[in-house]
């Protein structure tokens, strides 16, 4: 819309028209105090205390629901106003529990930031406040009744934002109370619970201590912790998450996980996941000193320098003897883009194989090759908000990937976004989607085919041919589609269906895949057909500054199979439980050397000759890239004595072997100028200064243990990796693109070897185990019939 | 059943056809019932709206419900043409404390109501319309609810009514108690299945109103008055009232008067006569102590302020309001403390609860009235219930913070001295009950 | 024949509500009337009710409990078979609202929001009922009594005790 002119406390402001005075204020730098207005949410007016005076209107206006016009002239701070706003503050001071020494929210409360502000302290009621139990809701989610406000803010997130509707206004008056749905009367304890996929946005919303959060709750205090921002480990949305560290004599404890700023990719949204199920890395189960296998089968605790010295021993001996190819390499999804670029490297050029793999969650290697040469054609997380028309094949974002379903909710729901889902169950997007196509059972493979043009599929599509075919007509028609793309379609599937798309010319797509760096691991080449950035093995110069071996190696079920062949010498697992995942017989390992960095003894550990202890993606510095290819920095947050990052590992190891360390990190070579000299009168600054240095390349990188000197290398040779470090060093989100080099390689006759984490909304993988929260949240679940807004069954591991 | 009284100052209009059985259809026809209407649809389609809307403006008929609003305005405001479909929602939900004219309307001439809603929807081009009734009010429901099938049965209602090729449906609806609900956009949410909680304006209901169509939402008092005004004419109408006051209207006289009832009188009658000559002067010979004109939200006026005349211009003179047309009438017995806790008692148990001055500042309110009237209050607490009612005035979500501190205003305003004097005048040791004990648990 | 099946309603009511929730533009409209029919007949809006009537007007059993718990007329308790509403409000109030409230609670012996012990009457202070002109007034379950005094109410509860007394519905 055209701009508008108006005036505020005597400054001209322009915003468009429409805009409402209390955003196109805060764009100025004038912030009008509200309890109720949440951006993107309806409008409420309740709270009162974003008053304004407009000239030529009666009475004083809630800038949160007055559209600015042209001429407008409006007064935000004046002794009316405040006087206006201090009343309102008086009236729920009233009756708040000024328990702001021991509440949650204490430091972090806006309605202590308003009193503060306004001076409401005086209080001249004799009564005694009204007083309530606590009420545990749920595992997660605490009510305070009497904190409580009535902004309505959480019931508005829960039902608009989430979809949910977990959450409800009841009584009325001075009596009203939110409620959540389920009474106490019909509760098997006598309490109220909520009944939900406890994602903790209500939590989130509250602006008073009304919701708190079972993790954190009474555990500290805001100033008492360091905040981090990093990269969450669950999902591919690659949501940032606020970790809230605390010292601890061992090391650093992680107290909690907010969307503390909502600086990240993920905008206003923060799932279950990467709110509370970060306590895996405080679990007491962890291992933190390397274990040896004994000659009796016990595993006992060694120092690193033994442990790294046997493997370094074992692995050359096997190399040595045996050869490269009978070696295997199984890397993560939950390591970075640093390690796992590494890991293939320290694979190819010191273990002498391409025998390397890792748990493929969605087939990443036929996306980029069907995307061969094509340009902007990926969409990035951020573009499912803002897309004008959306089309998801397969998948179910609202338990695979929150951050995405969070997204389409609120484009639709903001932005009139068109959503069209295509699925073989009723997932629950359908509820926003304009038109909701029911495939049949195992219908993807002819769907795409009959979108590529092949009519004879349409039965084993769907059974309502006349849907189908209309279903097909209208996303032909949207000029600018993005195609959401389920793990379902792998290979052929995947390329007929990018094909179709191709057709549309504004069409973008997005391949949803598990985990946090699932696509990095592809991305990385952690894979025996490909170098990093999917670059054939055969005729490669862009990685000719290094040897590798030319034949493609084993794939990770290939691997087990020659282990069980008595083919593999030694098999070195980073991160990964696939012994587990891929049901491999513990047997077949039996005359291998297995060496595995784990957090946990998890069934793969298990068989181990050697297990080092690992640090998780909480732990780390290094970049990861999510499902869409939005390439974010991870910050070390936690700490915790005894473990090391996979990196360091990975670097010891190669050591321990008589590898050239300058080969295989180039580290010390980024140094140019300035070893902190030129901080000076910015000391202050030194952060940010450090940021500015790093990204211009300026910042030394000593020793081989800097994933930043990887990052350099990653930047100058993996093709699509030409990322910007200002953009990455700041905590900002970039969207990359590595698609395979022209000319097309054929898709094809591959073994397909995605297998879907299928994780629920409570359980992530082999780490989700290690969840206390999470298991609470699934016992919690358990004790309720199923709705169908969570599928309550664990994953496979 | 309610009784029916008459003096002789009254202007029978709209009281015209009471007490003579006009709920039954037949009886009501026979008294000119159905006529305005097809007096409208004589004008044929070009003219027809246009025609209602000019009589109407030229009645200077404003809104019965308290707002005054000039209803031929109202529902010019409506859009001609619209997507969605347009609605006529007749407010019965009528709840102010001291407000019972709607009732005997109900009950004495039901079908000048469903007239009405039909004139109401060929003036704005809807063809549907919703008669609501506030829950208590069942009996009355079933008297409407009958009308409503006497009129279907003679084809007034339904396909094709009265040969114009225009339909016209009429759905009654009940309420379960909510004074909020007479708010007119709570009254959409209430009647939509929702909490009865105010809709933020803009946009007014004329735009977008009930399931997102141009809705007019009338009293039922104004609705019945709209087929007298069309059979009478507007200018006609308009001159039994005062300026800019047009005709006449129901005004209920209760309290301490020896013939409390429903009384129609010219806009602009003088109040005190009202009270004296009208009502029968104070009940048992007392004297008169204060009058509150309008419903329980009006600011209240002392005896010697009543000298003033019934519209809606002259009442806002006097520093208070026409308001629902229901006059309370106090005898010098009261006490302003327990009849100003009592009023608001009923804001703080009737506000809706969505926004902070209005949820809390009736509820703080109250509870210091409670103390004062049960013997614990101090000077200081006259002052604070000031300071609330100030700061609620003009700064809630929907009039009924208003409709609270106003009357709360007036009491403290011209009575502080009963006050101070009643809370100096509590015996020394007089034990402070609680509030707990007051209010009760679970309040 | 109900559209639902194992309905909680009389068939008549149950065929009321079928009918109710097609005449409106949306039928979430037909829920307030529905609230007061189904407490009419079952005595108070039980967990079944809200359950069958979320069923009903496909809403969350949530929605339900918002809206109910919203309007004061509406109960989720039982309540006596004749349900005294006293007004006490300001026009009853002057001319002797609160005495026959006192009077109702000495005559019943039970107080604000209570039941007899035989479950005939229960008693309820209310706000204003709309007979301000023929105060003081109360409703007993929909009827309205007018222009009382103490003896009056004492003929209506042995009208309503022998089962003479009116009940509309």
């Amino acid at each position: 819309m055209a701009d508008v002119k108006f005036i505020v406390d005597g400054k001209q402001l322009t915003a468009p028209a429409g805009t409402l005075l209390i955003d196109a204020c805060k764009s100025s730098g004038i912030e009008i105090p509200a309890f109720c207005y949440y951006p993107g949410l309806s409008l409420q007016a309740a709270c009162r205390m974003c008053v304004v005076r407009i000239e030529k209107m009666p009475k004083l206006q809630t800038a949160c629901t007055t559209p600015v016009t042209e001429g407008m002239v409006v007064a935000t701070e004046t002794p009316e106003i405040a006087q206006a706003r201090k009343a309102t503050l008086q009236l729920l001071l009233g009756n708040h529990p000024l328990d702001c020494p021991v509440c949650d929210a204490g430091g972090e409360c806006e309605l202590q930031d308003m009193t503060f502000k306004y001076g409401a302290a005086d209080s001249f009621y004799a009564e005694p406040k009204n007083h309530r139990e606590e009420q545990k809701w749920s595992p997660v989610v605490y009510f305070d009744r009497p904190r409580c406000i009535l902004c309505y803010r959480c019931v508005r997130m829960c039902g608009e934002g989430m979809d949910v509707f977990a959450l409800g206004i009841q009584n009325r008056g001075s009596s009203s109370v939110i409620a959540p749905n389920i009474p106490a009367e019909l509760s098997p304890d006598h309490l109220a619970h909520v009944d939900c996929e406890q994602c903790g946005m209500c939590i989130d919303a509250c602006p008073v201590g009304a919701l708190t959060s079972g993790t954190y709750r009474y555990k500290t205090r805001p100033w008492e912790m360091n905040h981090v921002g990093t990269v969450c480990t669950h999902c591919g949305d690659g949501c940032k998450t606020t970790l809230g560290v605390r010292s601890t004599s061992d090391g650093s404890e992680i107290v909690r996980g907010d969307n503390r700023d909502k600086s990240g990719i993920n905008g206003d949204f923060l799932c279950n996941k990467g709110r509370y199920a970060f306590d895996f890395a405080n679990n007491e189960n962890r291992i933190t000193q390397p274990l040896v296998r004994q000659p009796n089968g016990e595993l006992k605790p060694v120092s690193w320098e033994v442990a790294l010295d046997y493997v370094g021993k074992e692995l050359r001996q096997r190399r040595d003897a045996r050869g490269g190819k009978s070696i295997g390499v199984i890397g993560s999804n939950r390591i970075t883009n640093e390690e796992a670029y590494l890991l293939q490297k320290f694979a190819r050029t010191v273990l002498g194989t391409n025998n390397i793999d890792h748990h493929r969650t969605a087939d990443y290697v036929s996306f980029a090759q069907a995307l061969a040469g094509q340009k902007d054609r990926t969409a990035s997380l951020r573009d499912t908000l803002t897309a004008p028309a959306i089309l998801i094949v397969g998948g179910d974002p609202t338990i695979q990937a929150p951050g995405t379903a969070w997204n389409i909710r609120t484009n639709v729901r903001n932005n009139r976004g068109r959503l069209y889902v295509a699925n073989s169950a009723e997932i629950k997007l359908r509820r926003q989607a304009k038109s909701f196509l029911r495939l049949a059972p195992f219908g993807y493979s002819a769907f795409a085919s009959y979108l590529a043009g092949n009519a004879a599929s349409a039965s084993e599509a769907a059974t309502d041919i006349n849907a189908l075919s209309t279903f097909r007509d209208t996303i032909k028609a949207e000029e600018k589609l993005l195609i959401l793309i389920g793990s379902e379609l792998r290979g052929q599937d995947l390329k007929a269906l990018i094909d179709f798309g191709l057709t549309i010319p504004g069409a973008k797509f997005a391949l949803i895949s598990d985990y946090a760096n699932s696509r990095g691991a592809a991305d990385m080449g952690l894979l025996p057909d490909m170098l990093p950035g999917y670059t054939p093995l055969a005729g490669n110069t862009t990685f000719a500054e290094y040897d590798t071996p030319s034949a493609p190696g084993l794939d990770l079920l290939e691997i087990f199979e020659a282990a069980g062949k008595g083919e593999l010498s030694a098999l070195y697992v980073v991160g990964s439980n696939p012994v587990t995942r891929y049901g491999i017989d513990p047997e077949s390992l039996k005359d291998t050397f297995v060496v595995v960095q784990e957090m946990f003894l998890t069934e793969t550990a298990a068989l181990a000759d050697v297990i080092l202890p690992a640090a998780n993606l909480y732990e780390k510095s290094g970049s990861v890239t999510n499902s869409y290819g939005d390439l974010q920095l991870v910050k070390k947050a936690g700490d915790r004595a005894g473990v090391r990052s996979d990196f360091e590992m990975i670097v010891r190891i190669a050591d321990k072997m008589g590898a050239n360390m300058q080969a295989l990190v180039p580290f010390g070579k980024g140094t140019r100028a300035d070893m902190g000299q030129s901080r000076g009168a910015q000391s202050g600054e030194a952060d940010r200064h450090s940021v500015w240095l790093t990204a211009n390349n300026l910042e030394p990188k000593l020793s081989p243990f800097d994933p930043f000197a990887i990052l350099d290398e990653i930047q100058r040779l993996v093709p699509g990796y030409n990322l910007l470090r200002l953009q990455l060093l700041s905590g900002n989100d970039q969207h990359l693109q590595p698609a395979a080099p022209a000319p097309l390689v054929q898709v094809g006759s591959r073994r397909d070897l995605v297998l879907p984490a299928n994780d629920s909304l409570f359980t992530s993988g082999t780490l989700g185990r290690y969840s206390t929260m999470l298991s609470d949240l699934q016992h919690n679940e358990s004790l309720r019939p199923p709705t169908g807004l969570t599928q309550i069954e664990t994953a496979a591991d | 059943m309610p009784t029916l009284v008459s003096h002789p100052d009254e202007v029978r209009v709209l009281s015209r056809r009471f007490g003579q059985g006009a709920a039954n259809i037949d009886k009501y026809i026979e008294l000119d019932g159905y006529k305005a209407v097809q007096n409208a649809i004589a004008q044929g389609p070009e003219k027809m709206a246009g025609w209602i809307i000019d009589v109407m403006k030229a009645s200077g008929l404003r809104g019965r419900g308290g707002a005054g609003f000039p209803t031929g305005m109202k529902w010019s405001f409506v859009p001609k043409t619209s997507e969605k479909p347009k609605y006529v929602l007749v407010n019965g939900d009528e709840s102010e404390p001291g407000t019972c004219k709607d009732h005997v309307i109900f009950l004495e001439d039901p079908h000048a109501v469903i007239e009405g809603t039909m004139i109401a929807g060929l003036a704005i081009g809807s063809k549907l319309g919703f008669i609501y009734l506030r829950g208590e009010y069942r009996y009355l429901l079933k008297i409407v609810e009958k009308a409503v099938a006497d009129a279907y049965a003679k084809g007034f209602l339904g396909k094709n009514i009265f040969g114009s090729g225009i339909d016209f449906d009429v759905i009654t609806q009940t309420g379960a108690g909510a004074y909020e609900v007479g708010e007119e956009s709570a009254l959409m949410e209430s009647l939509e299945g929702k909490r009865g909680v105010p809709r933020i304006k803009p946009p007014f209901p004329a735009v977008v109103g009930l399931y997102g169509g141009p809705t007019v939402i009338n009293n039922a008092e104004t609705i019945a008055s709209a087929p007298h005004i069309l059979l009478m004419g507007g200018e006609a109408y308009a001159k039994l009232g005062s300026e800019r006051n047009g005709g006449t209207r129901l005004f209920g006289i209760s309290g301490h008067v020896e013939r409390p009832g429903v009384y129609e009188l010219p806009m602009g009658y003088n109040l005190k006569r009202a009270i004296y000559e009208v009502a029968g002067g104070i009940k048992d010979g007392k004297k008169l102590k204060a009058v509150v004109p309008g419903g329980a939200s009006c600011p209240v006026l002392t005896a010697d302020e009543i000298d003033v005349g019934l519209d809606f211009d002259q009442m806002g003179k006097a520093g208070t309001m026409l308001g629902s047309g229901g006059i309370v009438v106090l005898d010098e017995t009261v006490s302003i403390v327990e009849f100003a806790l009592r009023t608001i008692s009923f804001y703080q148990h009737e506000s809706c609860g969505w926004c902070i001055p209005c949820r809390e500042g009736t509820d703080w309110i109250k509870k210091t009235l409670t103390r004062v009237y049960n013997g614990g209050g101090s000077k200081k607490d006259v002052d604070n219930v000031q300071y609330l009612a100030e700061n609620m005035m003009g700064r809630t979500f929907c009039p009924l913070g208003d409709a609270a501190a106003m009357p709360t205003l007036g009491f403290v305003k011209k009575f502080r001295k009963e006050f101070e004097d009643y809370i100096a005048g509590q015996k020394a040791g007089t034990p402070i009950i609680t509030v707990e004990q007051l209010v009760g648990a679970g309040h | 024949m109900s559209e639902i099946a194992n309905t909680i309603f009389s068939p008549e009511l149950a065929d009321r509500f079928d009918k109710l929730v097609t005449i409106y533009p949306l039928k979430r409209s037909a829920l307030v009337p529905m609230l007061l029919y189904a407490q009419d007949e079952v005595g108070y809006v039980s967990d079944a009710v809200v359950a069958e009537l979320a069923e009903r007007l496909d809403l969350l059993e949530l929605d339900v409990r918002n809206v109910l718990s919203y309007y004061s007329m509406l109960r989720t308790k039982p309540a006596g078979r004749y349900n005294v509403q006293v007004c006490t409000n300001i026009s009853c109030m002057l001319r002797g609202g609160y005495e026959i409230l006192d009077h109702c609670k000495h005559t019943l012996g039970i107080g604000h929001k209570e039941t007899t012990k035989d479950g005939v009457f229960s008693l309820e202070e209310v706000e204003c009922i709309g007979a301000c002109c023929w105060a003081p007034a109360i409703q007993v379950n929909y009827d309205f009594h007018e222009n009382l005094t103490p003896a009056k109410v004492d003929v209506l509860f042995k009208m309503y005790r022998d089962g003479k007394g009116k009940d509309e519905k």
